[in-house]
């Protein structure tokens, strides 16, 4: 098995870049499943719902994807607020989260798939950006702005996160939500309050992530449930709520998937992370069992 | 005294920084009565988990009958004669009370005996396991109908369904009445007559020393007195511990 | 025995159904029928692991396009009935059943499903590399001149799908009024409790999972010959996972009639949206009202139809 070292090294590198990517993906799972224990497997529909604001915004006035995404931002909150609140009443309260959330979260998954192709039909869509052609070169290795500029945000974007749940009086109370909701309630702070808002933060990650995935790649819409997978796996690899062990389990899935896909062809990357996460979940539940 | 129906060895229990029982060393002979006693939190549920298999064991054996249970599922440990009581009951919602313990009775009993149980047979062991806890009425109620305390008893009826050998009660009597305890006593006593080994954990102590022919105290995972009740109780160390309670 | 007079009169209403199609002499009504005796065969099949023991299958595609594509295969190499290969699609999905159980239901019922949507698209993606079955280009099949006794072949392939759905029912009402009934409901209500008890829950979950691949592996198999021309994006198509958790759900999880009310209905109005061309003929939108429901029902009415209806239809056998 030959594989050209300056392919190779190549294929590394934007693997880290897509994997860095890949954590801001996935920290908003990392906050609704890690944190809050609601598996929220829609959370790839409402990217894809970031993506394609961003595209509107994009091909309708101009505006840059990123800037876009931080416009909509209080709005992509208070939808996962809204959402939380159904959530909660319709399942949380019943003690019936496990079967009915997840047909929940499925159906809305599904339909959000469905209305897209409705509403902009199955062809790909694209932003158009300054930074989406050229590339910064480094001896051989090429960093692609489209990638690297992503990457750089989704950086930033956890370690802001870090911070505010770290420092902050309501980011240490959702730390806190899931481990003693009882404490948390003498402290004046009400779970469920608490809960809508961490909630609502994870959709709003989503917001910036589907800005950054349309700056990346095209999108279609059926390209939700190919994410589903990749975001679970890292979020299981990676250790449910660790934004640190997110990063780490993410770069090492975009490495693995883009090495595979320069040497063995794009078709098999969806399996990558499925297989991925068949494997953890296979061989590895000490992590897991039992939470 | 044969050898002990019930051999625990060092057992040690984590979860993840939290050392929930420590190094619990503990022999239970056939035919006893064994009151396990001790403030909340200090591990007697987490001790009954372990022996019956629904929780792991990091460290030490667990052994009935002689033979090592480690490694065993739940359903293969009741299957080999222990049943327990769930400290907060835990029905089967969707099934009727009197369907509550046929479970056993289907899973348990007819394996343990190599052939079905006839249904008139399964059909008379219910009523029966039903009248012996006060709920004969409610055979074909729901258990969301039933108050706690009934509840309670369904989950002593339930493993008295499997027909054990060593039958766990897990704070069976919590919230009954002056009578209502004494009539599980008498119940468990007849029990314990007819050959099964009990341990009754209970927090009701007139209940725990009139029972028990030995006690066991746990506090904070660890066990600090085991010998007759009286002795225990004027145990320097138990007094502390429950000191304030 | 209860179970055998269910299979009787379940047969026996087949019969009708059948003789009073044909008595129609509308050759349209077989093919769509055919789609919705598909539907009753994937909802009951999904109800036996997710409404009898509580753990949601996602990947119905993956169990039901394996079926599909053990046919396509065996089709190129051998010339067996559809019968044969019913049998043969429905041990391949069986057996990936099996595996796939032993390999996740040890773990939280959360990671079982997600599993199922990897599985799924390992799947797929395996399928659509595998050039023996056409890959992505798809595969053609081609149908036998005619059949015996029936003339028609559309007519022998719904005469299959239906004896298939009798099986199907037959199987999941046995379920019910049986030990292994009452051990998958233990299951679902609580499995700390039925292991207590001397349920054996993973063998039970086992036997859950690869009855329900099987079934579904069984109802794929005919797929190649119904529709002759077979690419992984029709045989994974979403429609299949959607529906087989919308019927069970909508009709009600708790009795083999509900995914049969769910089929029948939804399946029909599916076909009869399709045929009529509402919404200008995108059949996306079959698939957008089935999703509203979905959501609308498992909010509002979480024992589907047959808990609306308030019939004890659930438990009423067992006394």
């Amino acid at each position: 098995m030959l594989w050209d070292p300056q392919l190779l090294l190549n294929a590394i590198v934007s693997g880290l870049l897509l994997g860095g990517f890949y954590a801001v993906v996935t920290v908003g799972v990392s906050i609704s499943f890690g944190m809050l224990d609601i598996v929220n497997i829609a959370h790839p529909a409402f990217i894809m719902l970031g993506s394609y604001l961003a595209y509107l915004l994009n091909s309708t006035f101009g505006l840059d994807p990123i800037l876009s995404s931080l416009i909509m931002l209080p709005a992509f909150f208070l939808l996962g607020a809204l959402v939380y609140q159904i959530y909660y009443v319709a399942f949380e309260r019943r003690g019936q989260e496990s079967l009915r959330g997840l047909a929940f979260f499925f159906g809305l998954l599904f339909i959000s798939e469905v209305g897209l192709i409705l509403t902009f039909g199955v062809d790909y869509r694209f932003v158009d950006a300054r930074y989406i052609g050229p590339s910064l070169h480094l001896g051989f290795l090429d960093f692609p702005l489209r990638m690297l500029i992503p990457c750089a945000v989704s950086l930033a974007l956890l370690g802001a996160l870090q911070l505010y749940l770290s420092r902050t009086f309501l980011g240490r109370a959702i730390a806190a939500v899931s481990q003693d909701p009882l404490a948390l309630r003498l402290m004046a702070a009400n779970p469920t309050r608490v809960k809508r808002i961490a909630f609502a933060l994870s959709i709003a990650t989503a917001s910036i992530a589907g800005a950054l995935l349309i700056i990346i790649q095209p999108v279609e819409p059926s390209m939700a449930r190919d994410y589903i997978g990749r975001v679970f796996a890292i979020c299981v690899l990676g250790g449910m709520g660790s934004f640190a062990g997110t990063l780490i389990a993410a770069m090492l899935l975009g490495v693995v998937e883009n090495i595979t896909s320069t040497f063995y062809g794009p078709s098999w990357s969806p399996a990558v992370a499925f297989g991925f996460l068949l494997l953890t979940l296979a061989f590895r539940p000490a992590g897991i069992l039992g939470r | 005294m044969s050898a002990p129906l019930l051999q625990v060895e060092d057992l040690s229990k984590r979860f993840g920084g939290f050392t929930a029982l420590d190094a619990i060393n503990l022999e239970v002979g056939a035919g006893a009565r064994l009151g396990l006693i001790g403030p909340n939190g200090s591990g007697k549920s987490t001790l009954v988990n372990c022996l019956c298999g629904t929780l792991r064991n990091e460290t030490g054996t667990v052994r009935f009958e002689g033979a090592v249970m480690d490694g065993l599922a739940a359903h293969e440990r009741t299957r080999l004669g222990m049943a327990r009581s769930f400290q907060l009951p835990r029905p089967f919602g969707s099934l009727t009370v009197a369907e509550n313990l046929r479970i056993p009775l289907l899973y348990t009993v007819n394996i343990r005996r190599g052939h079905h149980v006839p249904r008139t047979e399964i059909e008379a062991r219910e009523a029966e396991l039903l009248g012996l806890v006060g709920l004969a009425g409610k055979a074909r109620q729901r258990p969301r109908d039933l108050s706690q305390v009934e509840m309670r008893k369904l989950e002593l009826a339930r493993a008295m369904a499997a027909e054990p050998k060593l039958l766990i009660a897990d704070e069976a009597m919590a919230g009954l009445s002056h009578a209502e305890v004494d009539d599980i006593l008498a119940l468990l006593r007849r029990l314990n007559e007819a050959g099964i080994t009990i341990i009754l954990i209970e927090h009701i102590m007139r209940a725990v020393m009139s029972f028990s022919d030995r006690l066991v105290v746990l506090v904070a995972g660890r066990k600090i007195a085991d010998g007759m009740p009286d002795e225990v109780m004027r145990n320097p160390e138990v007094e502390k511990a429950y000191l304030g309670e | 025995m209860r179970s055998r007079a269910f299979f009787f009169a379940a047969l026996a209403t087949a019969a009708i159904v059948f003789e009073g199609l044909r008595f129609l002499e509308n050759e349209y009504l077989f093919f769509a029928g055919y789609v919705v005796l598909q539907y009753v065969v994937l909802a009951t099949a999904w109800n036996i692991l997710g409404g009898y023991t509580g753990y949601v299958n996602f990947g119905t595609a993956a169990f039901f396009a394996l079926g599909a594509y053990t046919s396509v295969a065996l089709g190129k190499l051998t010339s067996l009935p559809i019968p044969a290969m019913m049998l043969a699609g429905g041990v391949i999905s069986g057996v990936v059943g099996l595996g796939m159980g032993y390999l996740t239901l040890r773990l939280r019922g959360v990671f079982f499903a997600i599993a199922t949507l990897a599985l799924a698209v390992v799947v797929q993606t395996l399928i659509t590399n595998w050039d023996f079955v056409g890959g992505s280009r798809g595969a053609y099949t081609v149908r036998p001149a005619l059949v015996p006794l029936l003339g028609s072949y559309v007519q022998y392939l719904f005469l299959i799908m239906l004896a298939l759905a009798v099986i199907a029912l037959a199987i999941a009402h046995a379920i019910e009024g049986s030990r292994l009934g009452y051990g998958f409901a233990t299951i679902l209500d609580d499995e700390a409790a039925a292991e207590a008890s001397g349920v054996p829950t993973l063998r039970l979950k086992l036997v859950a999972t690869t009855l329900s691949g099987a079934l579904m592996g069984m109802a794929g198999a005919p797929l190649p010959y119904y529709v002759t021309y077979l690419d992984p994006a029709s045989g994974f198509n979403l429609a299949y996972a959607v529906n087989s958790i919308a019927m069970p759900l909508i009709g009600g999880m708790t009795s083999w009639v509900g995914p049969l009310i769910g089929a029948l209905l939804l399946g029909s109005i599916q076909q009869v949206a399709t045929v009529s061309n509402w919404f200008g003929g995108h059949p996306e939108v079959n698939l957008l009202i089935v999703g509203v429901l979905l959501i609308l029902f498992v909010i509002a009415a979480p024992n589907g139809i047959v808990g609306l209806l308030g019939a004890r239809v659930g438990r009423s056998w067992r006394r």
